[in-house]
C-alpha cells in the first residue's frame, strides 16, 4: 500500500513533483559542479606546486632574509671587474665575458648541516638540500683603445684634431654589453626521491646520479636549453667553469617550466659560489600526511632560525588565474551552492507543509479509518524523500553533464608567484638585492620557477564524493521535507481534520 | 453494544467554550440501525465522532463493547477504528490519486492484511456495492452515488461491527439517495451491523428502527 500510495500520489501530483525536483537537481547539480571544480583548482595548484618544489616534499626549511643592515654591501652580484689582459683581442676591439654564480636573488643561505638536524628528527622520510643561485653573465667588446694610444702623435705644428675613432661593435669606436642570468640550483645529485627534481621527467640525456658529485655535468630545464638553443652534449658556463649537459627535464605539468633553469651537483655550485657549506632550502619529506603538524613543530624548535613551510603555506602563494578561479570557487561558487541548497530545500519543505495542509481531508480520512501516525508520517516521509531522490538523480545527471561541458572545454588556469605579503610569508618583497625579490619558504623557489606563469589545463574530476554528495543531499533534502511535513501531518487530529473540511 | 454515560463534550473556540454534548446518557444494542436528526450545530456530527473513537469525551464514560473508549490512548483508539468502526462521510473522502480498489484497500492496510488477499477483498467488497467494473477508476472518473458506494466499500471490506454514516445522502439527488440507502439496509440486514445515520433527511430517519434528536447537546429519543 505503502508503494502504491506513493506511486499514485507522485504521479498524480506531478507539478509539484517536478518543482521540488527541479529545485533539488539545480542545487544538487550546482554543488557537484563547485566541488569537482574545487577539486580540479586544488589538483591545478598542487600540479604548480609540484612543479616548483617536487612530488612528495611536505615541507621546506629556507631561512628569511635579512635586510642589509647599513654600510653593509646588498646581496647583489657585486662588480664584474676586468684586468687590462683580459679579454679576447682581435684587431680593432677586444671582446670580454665574465660570468658569476651568486646567491639567488632573495634567498638566504644557511649551514648545510642543518640538513643533519633535521634527518634527526623523527617523523623525517627523507630530506635534501639545495642551493638556490643566479648565474650572471657580463659580455662585451669595446675597441682597442691600446692600439689608439700607442699610435703616432700628431706633429707639431700641425694638424691637431684627433683620428676619427675606430674599432669597437660598430667600427667607430663605440662598445656594447650584454648582461644575461639563469637560474641554477645545486641539488644533491643522489637524492631524486625528494626535491625539485622528484617531479620532473626526462626529456633527452640522463639526470644526475649520485656518481656526478664533484663532477661538470649540468642538466637543463627544457624550455631552458630550447631558448638557450643548447641540447645534451654541449657545453654551458657557470661561473666561468664549462659544464657538460648531460640531459634535460621537463615539467610533468603542461606547459610548465621546472624549479630552475640549470641543476648542478650541489658541492660544485657551493665551490663556485663561495658558499662552501651553504645550503638554501631543504626539502623534507614526512613519513606520514597526518604527521606533518607534528614535523613542522619540531623543525621551527630544532631550527629557530628557520621558516618552515608546508603545502598550505605554499597554496597560498600561488597567484594568476588560478588564484582567482581558487578564490571564486571557494567564495562565490561555496555560497552560492549554499544559498541554492537552501533555497532548493526551503522549496521542498514548503511544498510538502503545502501538501500536508490540502490533504488535511485525505490524512483524516486516514487515521479516521485506523491508520497510525506512524503510517502517515512515513507516507509523507516517503513522498519527500523520493522526490528529493529525483532531485539528486537529475541533479547527478546535470552536474555531470556540467563537467564534462568543463572538461570538454578544458579552461586553462595560470598560476605564478605571488610577491607581497602572503600568509606565512611565503612570498615577500623586499630584500637587500634590490629589485623585485621572492623571499622566505619557497618564495625563491617560485620565483625562480620559470619566472613566468605556468599553464595549468582545469580537469573538474569525478569521483565518489561527488556522487555520495549528490546521493546524501537528496537524501537530506527529502529527510528534511518530509519530517517537517510528516510532523505536521501527525499532528493532524481525525476528528479536527474531518471538521474543518466538513 | 455502545454505552454513554454522562457524557459531554466541549470546546474551545476563540476564547469562548461551546458545549457539544451534555450529559448524554444512553446505549445503543449492537445490531441496531440508529438515526440522529438534529438542527446544524446541534452536536450531531460530535456525537459521531465519540461513537467512532474519533475524539473522546471531556466528561463521562463511553464503551464499545469491552473497550472504555473515553480513556484509551490514541494509539489504541486507532486499533480500534481499523478493526471494529467503518466510516461514510457526506463528502465521500475518497483519496483522489487512487483508483476505486486503492481506495477500498486503504482501509485493509493497517491491519496488515497481504497484498493479494488485500486485493481479491477490495474487489468482493466493490462488487457487493455494485462497483465490480469500476475497480480501477480514479473518483474523480465516478459520480456522486458512484463515489458513495466505493466508500461503504472501504467501510464495510474490514467486517467491521459498526457503521457510522454521517450524512450519507446529503450530496446525493433523491433517486441516488434512495439507491445508497437501500445498499446500505441491505448491508445492515445481512451482516448483521450497528448502523448509525446521522442526518437532515426525514426520509432517510424513518428508514431506522430508532431515531435520536440532539438539539443544543442534549439528546432525546423520537
Amino acid at each position: 500500500m505503502f508503494f502504491t500510495s506513493l506511486r499514485r500520489e507522485l504521479a498524480g501530483r506531478r507539478r509539484q513533483t517536478a518543482i521540488v525536483a527541479i529545485g533539488m537537481a539545480l542545487a544538487i547539480a550546482l554543488v557537484i559542479i563547485v566541488n569537482s571544480v574545487a577539486s580540479g583548482v586544488r589538483d591545478a595548484q598542487a600540479s604548480v606546486l609540484q612543479s616548483v618544489y617536487g612530488v612528495g616534499t611536505d615541507l621546506t626549511v629556507s631561512q628569511e632574509p635579512t635586510p642589509p643592515t647599513e654600510g653593509e654591501a646588498g646581496a647583489g652580484p657585486g662588480r664584474f671587474e676586468f684586468g687590462a689582459d683580459d679579454g679576447t683581442v682581435s684587431e680593432d676591439s677586444t671582446s670580454v665575458s665574465q660570468s658569476r654564480l651568486t646567491a639567488g636573488f632573495g634567498s638566504t643561505t644557511f649551514d648545510a648541516s642543518a640538513l643533519e638536524t633535521v634527518t634527526g628528527i623523527d617523523g623525517v622520510a627523507a630530506a635534501s638540500a639545495a642551493l638556490s643561485l643566479t648565474n650572471l653573465t657580463f659580455s662585451g667588446e669595446m675597441p682597442q683603445f691600446a692600439a689608439r694610444d700607442q699610435g703616432p702623435p700628431p706633429a707639431e705644428g700641425g694638424d691637431t684634431a684627433q683620428q676619427p675613432p675606430t674599432g669597437g661593435f660598430d667600427g667607430a669606436g663605440g662598445s656594447a654589453f650584454d648582461v644575461d642570468s639563469f637560474t641554477v640550483l645545486g641539488i644533491d645529485p643522489g637524492a631524486a626521491a625528494v626535491g625539485p627534481l622528484s617531479s620532473v621527467e626526462l626529456a633527452e640525456g640522463r639526470g644526475l646520479e649520485a656518481s656526478d658529485a664533484g663532477q661538470a655535468v649540468a642538466v637543463l630545464d627544457a624550455s631552458y636549453a630550447t631558448s638557450a638553443d643548447l641540447a645534451v652534449g654541449d657545453t654551458i658556463d657557470v661561473g666561468g667553469t664549462e659544464f657538460e649537459v648531460v640531459g634535460t627535464v621537463s615539467s610533468t605539468s603542461a606547459d610548465a617550466a621546472t624549479a630552475s633553469n640549470v641543476y648542478l651537483p650541489l658541492d660544485l655550485a657551493q665551490s663556485l659560489s663561495g658558499l662552501d657549506g651553504q645550503v638554501s632550502d631543504i626539502y623534507v619529506q614526512a613519513e606520514s600526511s597526518d604527521g606533518i603538524a607534528a614535523v613542522q613543530a619540531d623543525l621551527e624548535e630544532a631550527l629557530p632560525d628557520a621558516s618552515v613551510s608546508t603545502q598550505a603555506d605554499l597554496a597560498a602563494s600561488v597567484s594568476g588565474s588560478l588564484s582567482t578561479a581558487s578564490t571564486l570557487i571557494s567564495n562565490l561558487g561555496l555560497w552560492l551552492s549554499l544559498a541554492v541548497l537552501v533555497a532548493a530545500f526551503l522549496i521542498a519543505i514548503l511544498f510538502t507543509i503545502q501538501g500536508v495542509t490540502r490533504r488535511t481531508r485525505e490524512f483524516g480520512t486516514l487515521k479516521a479509518i485506523g491508520w497510525s501516525n506512524g503510517r502517515v508520517v512515513g507516507q509523507v516521509a516517503g513522498e519527500s524523500l523520493v522526490q528529493g531522490l529525483i532531485g539528486g538523480a537529475a541533479g547527478l545527471v546535470l552536474g555531470l553533464a556540467g563537467i564534462w561541458v568543463i572538461n570538454l572545454i578544458a579552461p586553462t588556469l595560470g598560476g605564478s608567484a605571488t610577491t607581497g605579503a602572503v600568509p606565512g610569508g611565503a612570498v615577500t618583497a623586499g630584500g637587500g638585492g634590490g629589485g623585485p625579490t621572492a623571499a622566505g619558504p619557497f618564495g625563491d623557489r617560485l620565483a625562480d620557477a620559470a619566472g613566468a606563469t605556468t599553464e595549468v589545463v582545469l580537469n573538474a574530476p569525478v569521483t565518489i564524493s561527488v556522487v555520495a554528495i549528490a546521493i546524501g543531499l537528496a537524501v537530506l533534502g527529502g529527510l528534511l521535507a518530509g519530517a517537517i511535513g510528516g510532523w505536521r501531518a501527525s499532528r493532524l487530529r481525525p476528528a479536527e481534520a474531518l471538521r474543518s473540511v466538513a | 453494544m455502545y454505552t454513554l454515560e454522562h457524557v459531554s463534550k466541549t470546546y474551545s473556540q476563540s476564547k469562548r467554550r461551546v458545549t457539544a454534548l451534555q450529559d448524554v446518557t444512553l446505549s445503543i444494542p449492537s445490531g441496531q440501525l440508529v438515526a440522529i436528526q438534529g438542527p446544524t450545530g446541534g452536536g450531531k456530527s460530535t456525537l459521531l465522532q465519540m461513537l467512532g473513537a474519533l475524539d473522546r469525551p471531556t466528561t463521562g464514560r463511553l464503551t464499545l463493547g469491552d473497550a472504555e473508549l473515553s480513556h484509551l490512548p490514541d494509539r489504541k483508539l486507532g486499533g480500534i477504528r481499523a478493526r471494529e468502526i467503518g466510516f461514510v462521510f457526506q463528502g465521500f473522502n475518497l483519496i483522489p490519486t487512487l483508483t476505486a480498489q486503492e481506495n477500498v484497500e486503504t482501509a485493509l492496510a493497517p491491519l496488515g492484511v497481504p497484498a493479494e488477499d488485500r486485493r481479491r477483498r477490495a474487489v468482493d467488497a466493490l462488487a457487493s456495492v455494485g462497483l465490480a467494473d469500476r475497480a480501477a477508476h480514479m473518483p474523480g472518473e465516478l459520480s456522486g452515488g458512484q463515489q458513495q458506494r466505493v466508500a461503504i466499500a472501504r467501510a464495510l471490506v474490514k467486517e467491521p461491527d459498526v457503521l457510522l454514516a454521517d450524512e450519507p445522502t446529503g450530496n446525493l439527488d433523491e433517486e441516488t439517495r434512495d439507491e445508497i440507502m437501500d445498499l446500505l439496509e441491505g448491508l445492515w440486514r445481512d451482516r448483521g451491523l450497528t448502523l448509525v445515520i446521522v442526518t437532515h433527511d426525514s426520509a432517510v430517519a424513518r428508514r431506522a428502527e430508532r431515531r435520536l434528536h440532539i438539539k443544543l447537546g442534549i439528546v432525546t429519543e423520537r
